[in-house]
């Protein structure tokens, strides 16, 4: 099986702990970082977009503006794999009480920001990218499965790639089926080479059972409540000095990761 | 610029739209330009429209182990598994690579989102899920993928690709990229999306949809009819079958422009295209057939033919075939790649159905009736919400750039 190689040039990370990679960076370091604003700032997002924009879009821009800027690459360029298990649930909840009430009610807007690109779109019209953008989701292997995309599309055509996996809050009934108990959202700028701004290298391999390697308190807990949070492990290992892990890519199969630090 | 890149065997395919299920019936409905289009019979309040429905759904059952995944969309994806001996093909497949060897990667705008609406029309008294809709893997986007990997026992990489109506076009460049890396020897592609409230309302509050059938690039088309649709294709290496028709290039590219509007000039869809001919190594004077993503919206038609006409020399022919099936959004890639796929294999150019009096916009490139002429290389349009383009590349087996 071959293996894939990367280089990390940025982490984005938002939760209702976790301002940014920075705060987990001190929260694994012993200290109690500040809990951000309740709505993630997406700063990238023109106002007048900014204050439209659904809860989903937000959290997925925020990471992904923080990653780019770590990165210091030019959004514009960046191909764009955005990952979510469960989408706009908020939306989903909205549409589907709406349908079973007074169909011809829906709302128009809701409903064109109820496809799953949605976030990647808004960022793509707002950032000026012209690239390949995707949006993708395998329940709770969305982040390996993204992972392994960007990967791939890293090195099959030698170009940066964005990654973003972000899930909100579960809402109305449909919460009893997703159990996202809050939301989390993460971010990684991927390069096929190593350069001046690689924070660390991904040595990635197929092949394990699909496993999620053990966390700490209260980490474990999180990715209980987010299949985004499954990118915990790696995010841990990005914040620290490096080791491996393990994430699921699909319901049968696991990814082990060998990380680097080389900043 | 993308590097040329070397072509794959696209070894099993299969589409069930309502044309019929299997590719002999959608040939049959493409010879004899018989659309699939019905009166809307299947929204949950009436809304006066077309829709594109496949007969039989609600009478597939599935095998028993697969029993919890039961939804309409799993039905359909699982009758259109089982047209043209493609689950005996995967099987052969899974034999000879390994069942991690092979990807399975499945477009969907909406997965089964129709249990969804269900289990709201019929929440119980406390407001919950009633018991037997309390199925979480089938109330979420991955639904689809996860109860084909089921059904075909396929244990490597899997993924949903949900980029709305490009999403099943998409999936062959992600196949090809894993293929490439030696991550996988084959894949599975496709897509599937299911007629249900929320694309039928949905489309009908931005006011996109058409009161009467679909008139793709008529002067007169006043909006979509939507349909649904599973396909399938099996993509390996040309070494394993020589003699099997390829999958050239594809091409991927973003508007950046708006979430329901497509760029006034068509350039996500240009760059999306431009990639696609130099992956396979293509000037566009070589392609003969171009299967265009064709809604019969305003904007997507008179974008898309304003492309045509500035890309290609006359003699490439040009349609849309969502008069036959109507517009089945996550599925549209997979359904119009076989049809493009078709075209290579019988030498049949689709006749523009719906286009009875022809948008001057269109160039003399477009097929208004059924052509009968050798096609060796084919492509696909598929673009989508938020922007998002793609461009596939086929050709007969043996071609040479």
């Amino acid at each position: 099986m071959s293996m894939l190689r990367v280089h990390v040039e940025g982490v984005g990370l938002w939760s209702p702990q976790l301002a940014d990679f920075a705060a987990l960076r001190a929260l694994l370091a012993g200290a109690t970082p500040p809990a951000p604003s309740p709505r993630p700032a997406a700063a990238t997002l023109p106002p007048n977009e900014r204050r439209r924009a659904p809860e989903s879009v937000l959290l997925a821009i925020e990471v992904a503006g923080q990653a780019v800027a770590m990165s210091g690459r030019d959004a514009a360029a960046l191909a764009c794999v955005f990952a979510s298990a469960h989408g706009d649930q908020a939306i989903t909840d909205y549409m589907c009480a709406t349908l079973a009430r007074s169909p011809a009610e829906l709302s128009p807007t809701r409903f064109h920001n109820s496809v799953h690109n949605a976030a990647v779109g808004y960022w793509t019209i707002a950032t000026g990218c012209h690239a390949p953008s995707t949006a993708i989701c395998a329940q709770r292997a969305s982040f390996g499965a993204a992972l392994l995309e960007a990967a791939s599309q890293a090195l099959a055509e030698q170009r940066a790639v964005l990654l973003v996996c972000s899930d909100t809050t579960g809402s109305g009934p449909l919460a009893e089926v997703t159990g996202c108990a809050q939301a989390f959202g993460c971010a990684l700028v991927l390069a096929p080479q190593a350069s001046p701004a690689s924070l660390g290298r991904l040595d990635l391999q197929l092949g394990t059972a699909p496993t999620d390697t053990s966390l700490p308190e209260p980490l474990q807990g999180w990715r209980a409540g987010n299949p985004s949070a499954a990118s915990l492990p790696l995010l841990a290992l990005l914040a620290g000095a490096g080791g491996h892990c393990e994430l699921p890519v699909a319901a049968t199969l696991g990814l082990r990761i060998d990380m680097e630090n080389v900043a | 610029m993308p590097i040329l890149m070397t072509p794959l065997a696209v070894t099993a395919y299969t589409a069930t739209s309502a044309m019929g299920s299997g590719l002999a019936a959608q040939l049959d409905a493409l010879e004899h330009a018989r659309s699939g289009l019905r009166p809307n019979d299947i929204s949950s309040a009436p809304l006066a429209c077309w829709v594109g429905r496949v007969d039989g759904v609600e009478d597939v059952v599935l095998p028993a182990a697969l029993g919890a995944w039961d939804c309409r969309n799993n039905r359909l994806a699982w009758l259109g598994l089982n047209q043209d001996g493609f689950l005996e093909r995967v099987h052969a497949a899974r034999t000879r690579y390994g069942a991690d060897r092979v990807a399975l990667l499945l477009g969907t705008s909406t997965a089964s989102i129709g249990a969804t609406e269900e289990a709201y029309r019929r929440l119980d008294a406390d407001g919950g899920f009633a018991d037997d809709m309390l199925r979480p893997a089938i109330h979420a986007p991955h639904s689809l993928a996860a109860f084909v990997a089921a059904a075909l026992e396929l244990a490597g990489p899997c993924l949903t690709v949900s980029t709305a109506c490009s999403s099943s076009a998409k999936v062959f460049a992600s196949a090809e990229r894993m293929i490439r890396l030696g991550l996988v020897d084959a894949a599975v592609v496709g897509g599937v999306d299911t007629l249900c409230d929320s694309v039928l309302f949905g489309f009908n509050a931005l006011e996109l949809v058409s009161p009467e059938p679909c008139r793709p690039f008529d002067a007169a088309r006043n909006g979509i009819s939507i349909g649904e649709a599973a396909g399938f294709a099996l993509l390996e290496r040309i070494e394993a079958a020589a003699d099997a028709p390829r999958l050239l290039g594809y091409g991927e590219a973003s508007d950046a422009h708006h979430m329901s509007t497509p760029h006034p000039d068509g350039l996500g869809a240009e760059l999306a295209l431009n990639d696609a001919l130099a992956r396979a190594g293509l000037d566009a004077a070589r392609v003969d057939y171009i299967n265009l993503h064709g809604t019969a919206s305003q904007k997507n038609d008179e974008v898309e033919a304003a492309l045509v006409g500035r890309v290609f020399p006359v003699r490439t022919r040009a349609s849309s075939t969502k008069g036959f099936t109507g517009h089945t959004l996550g599925a549209a890639g997979i359904v119009e790649a076989t049809i493009a796929l078709q075209a290579i294999e019988h030498g049949l150019v689709p006749g523009n159905l719906g286009g009875d009096t022809p948008d001057p916009i269109c160039g003399a490139h477009f097929a208004w009736r059924n052509e009968r002429q050798r096609v060796d290389v084919a492509l696909s349009n598929s673009f989508g919400f938020g922007g998002n383009n793609a461009c596939l590349a086929f050709a007969r087996a043996g071609f040479a750039a």
